[in-house]
């Protein structure tokens, strides 16, 4: 089976600025959920940025094949309908857009893209709906402008919500554990579990080992000042709570 | 919910890299000779077969504006203008006035046809497909150059009381109205641009409701500058009498040419006891090119008289065309607990200027006014919002709210507040509220994440910074608004 994901000794920078991905190596197969652990400013966002296409990095060498194309010669919206979703650690608010009219026009953007049939507004009405009542977003929240005065953990619920609308191939979660409070935390990982099959993989950014009893990975690694340094199964991440990252940061430096 | 997804649907069914309105129709015309003189004055006035009364008004006007000097203050650059190099009327040859649309030029007919804009009366303006019966029905006065060429409904609104003709004929039909409240809203020593509008105007559109009447449809009048070298100066006059209410609506475009077009019109409207006007305009005139060549000059006085108690006037505009813009649609509440309202879109893009807002001048007792206005600024362009909101001595309790939001495209483009605020009576309470935002870069790649275009992006967060107006706007002109919003930014990113 071809692998979902490919990244070969990936270089990036911050456009003008210094190197923050340094030769990063990652296979990701269908189905995987994949761990990515490591301290503050390791570049583990950067890393979501770089594959989703966000401007204002400059990539100086390696390659990055996803669902077997070469996913850096895409515009971010391209990735996406290809099947690329970041959960972001800061979603945006964008005023005056309900929450609504923006998954439409996310939803059927993709779906013109790939060539399929668009949904009617009746159609994906009842489709939110559902999946607003299994992660507790009423109707008031989707008329509500896109994430506006959303508390922390309502916005992470919103972001999850997408996800599941989008039905991408992999979902990057960013940190999707943070500002949750318990509750908020089981909804969201009941959400991304609902989402598991054969086809999809998770790439899960994470500094809590909390949020890996909820989303249970098969592969744990250790990202350390631009690349993985060491990769283990998901009791890793029940040592590096225990040790943290100090043996594997001089293990990069 | 969908009227995102709908305008990033239409905006993508329009041949979008080019300003669409840009055509020019081919009939001949028959025009004044250029430039400006007594005579010029006499000849449009006699063409209008107006009373004496009317063309000494005219003169006095001229005489009036030979003295005068072209305003300086507002935050827009352009050469000098030759007013002895234009053409002052121009109207289709051998137009007589048509008595019913079969008698209309066809060529002029498919022109309107071509702007979206039905002379016909089954259908309507947004040229959507709406059922028999459930279709919202305007009445159109067409004003083509010069002159209008067509009233669409008159029947039906006489049968209400409704006067709704251009002001030509009604100059002829109803003079005692006409001589009653033209020019007084805008006096004749009011500015350079009005005083040269009242010598010269041509046609326009005039409304009378009579008391108690809410006008059976909305009302809406189309401009089109076809001619060369060609001034347009429409001038139009509402008036709602007691208890009454009218829905105006007022769309333009203009053929792509190098040259610059002079647009200098004036609107008088005229509100009494517990009388409503609502008054919307979608103004599209031809920008210029990407470097700033040729376009119209919008040089427009627009005021609005709140004369009657408890009555009220309420401005939406959406400006996306022109060179550049000058106009500030006003309201003046004499009224005892009269109130005025401004909603307002600009947008410019390439190289165009906009110098716009409003004046709220409180004299009555308990006055409100609200202002919403929304600049939006991008490619080279300079976008000024300036309001004045003053009250009188003798307003006690004057209130008034003003939001005054700007946002920028990119790096090279300029927007500006200018707010004026004077307040003579100490119980007077006017709260000015303003921000000036970038649309960020991150809030366009969160979109594109989600599998939105760059141009869509921009087209929603667009959408969303404007909703409070457009939702002012009657339904299918905040169709045409938000088409054109689209249409006005492409290019505008990236
Ligand atoms: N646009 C930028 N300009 C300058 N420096 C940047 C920029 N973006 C990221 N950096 C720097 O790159 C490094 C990596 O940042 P990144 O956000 O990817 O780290 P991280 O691993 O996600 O950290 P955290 O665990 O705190 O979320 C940091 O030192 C950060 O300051
Ligand atoms: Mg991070």
């Amino acid at each position: 089976m071809a692998p979902l994901l490919e990244i070969k000794d990936l270089h990036a920078e911050i456009s003008g600025g210094r190197k923050i991905i340094d030769g990063m190596n990652l296979t990701i197969n269908p189905g995987e959920i994949h761990a990515i652990m490591g301290p503050n400013g390791a570049g583990k966002s950067t890393l979501s940025y770089v594959l989703s296409g966000k401007p204002g990095y400059e990539i100086t060498g390696g390659e990055v094949i996803f669902r077997g194309v070469n996913l850096l010669e895409l515009s971010p919206d391209e990735r996406a309908a290809q099947g690329l979703f970041l959960c972001f650690q800061y979603p945006l608010e964008i005023p005056g857009v309900s929450n609504m009219a923006f998954l439409h026009t996310a939803v059927n953007s993709q779906r013109r893209k790939r060539g399929e049939v668009e949904l009617t507004s009746p159609e994906l009405v009842r489709k939110v709906r559902e999946l607003g009542q299994t992660l507790g977003i009423n109707a008031e929240m989707l008329k509500r402008p896109v994430n506006v005065g959303f508390s922390g953990g309502e916005k992470k619920r919103n972001e999850t919500l997408q996800m599941m609308l989008l039905e991408p191939y992999l979902c990057v979660l960013d940190e999707a554990d943070s500002g949750l409070d318990i509750d908020a935390l089981k909804v969201v990982s009941n959400g991304v579990n609902a989402l598991r099959s054969p086809e999809r993989s998770m790439l899960v950014i994470t500094h809590y080992q909390r949020l890996l009893d909820y989303i249970v990975p098969d592969v744990v690694h250790v990202f350390a000042a631009g690349r993985i340094v060491h990769t283990g199964g998901k009791e890793l991440a029940l040592e590096l709570e225990a040790t943290g990252y100090a043996q594997y940061q001089n293990e990069a430096a | 919910m969908a009227a995102v997804q709908d305008t990033v649907e239409q905006v993508r069914s329009i041949d979008v890299d080019q300003y669409k309105y840009g055509f020019e129709t081919d009939i001949e015309s028959e025009k004044a000779p250029k430039g400006l003189c007594e005579d010029v004055i006499r000849y449009i006035s006699a063409k209008k077969e107006e009373p004496e009364w009317m063309l000494q008004w005219r003169l006095d006007a001229y005489a009036r504006w030979l003295t005068m000097q072209e305003p300086e203050w507002a935050r827009v650059d352009y050469p000098q203008i030759d007013y002895q190099d234009l053409y002052y009327y121009s109207q289709p040859k051998a137009f007589k006035a048509p008595k019913s649309l079969d008698e209309v030029d066809p060529e002029i007919l498919k022109t309107y046809a071509k702007l979206g804009i039905p002379l016909r009366e089954q259908e309507i303006l947004a040229g959507v497909e709406i059922p028999e019966g459930e279709r919202p029905r305007i009445a159109v006065d067409a004003v083509f150059d010069s002159v209008s060429v067509a009233t669409t409904f008159k029947e039906e609104l006489k049968a209400a009381g409704v006067i709704f003709m251009p002001i030509s004929e009604a100059l002829r039909e109803h003079p005692d109205l006409v001589k009653q409240y033209l020019g007084s809203v805008v006096p004749p020593t009011d500015n350079y641009f009005a005083t040269l509008n009242q010598a010269v105007f041509s046609d326009g559109s005039f409304v009378y409701i009579p008391p108690g009447v809410r006008c059976p449809m909305e009302l809406s009048t189309y401009f089109r500058i076809n001619e060369k070298n060609t001034g347009q100066f429409e001038r139009t006059l509402i008036i709602a009498d007691k208890g009454s209410y009218v829905s105006y609506l007022e769309g333009c475009t203009a053929p792509m040419r190098d040259e610059n077009q002079l647009h200098a019109a004036v609107v008088e409207l005229v509100v009494l006891d517990d009388a409503e006007i609502k008054y919307s305009t979608v103004q599209n005139w031809y920008p210029g090119d990407a470097d700033g060549k040729g376009g119209i000059y919008n040089f427009v006085t627009k005021r609005g008289d709140c004369r009657g108690k408890n009555s009220k006037i309420s401005w939406t505009q959406v400006e996306t065309g022109s060179a550049i813009t000058w106009k500030y649609p006003s309201c003046v509440l004499r009224g005892e607990g009269s109130s005025g309202e401004f909603y307002s879109i600009a947008i410019s893009n390439g190289r165009q200027q906009v110098d716009s807002g409003t004046k709220m001048i409180h004299l009555g007792k308990n006055t409100t006014s609200r202002i919403i206005s929304k600049g939006i600024s991008a490619g080279r362009s300079n976008n000024t919002y300036r309001g004045l909101v003053s009250a009188h001595r003798k307003a006690a309790g004057a209130r008034n709210f003003t939001n005054c939001d700007s946002l920028l495209i990119g790096d090279n483009c300029g927007a500006h507040t200018v707010p004026y605020i004077e307040a003579k009576n100490p119980t007077a309470q006017f709260e000015h509220e303003a921000t000036t935002s970038k649309i960020s870069e991150d809030m366009l790649f969160y979109c594109m994440q989600r599998g939105l275009t760059q141009e869509d992006a921009v087209a929603l967060v667009v959408n969303g910074f404007v909703r409070d107006v457009l939702q002012q706007l009657p339904m299918e002109f905040a169709v045409e608004a938000q088409k054109l919003i689209s249409i006005s930014l492409e290019g505008s990113v990236g």
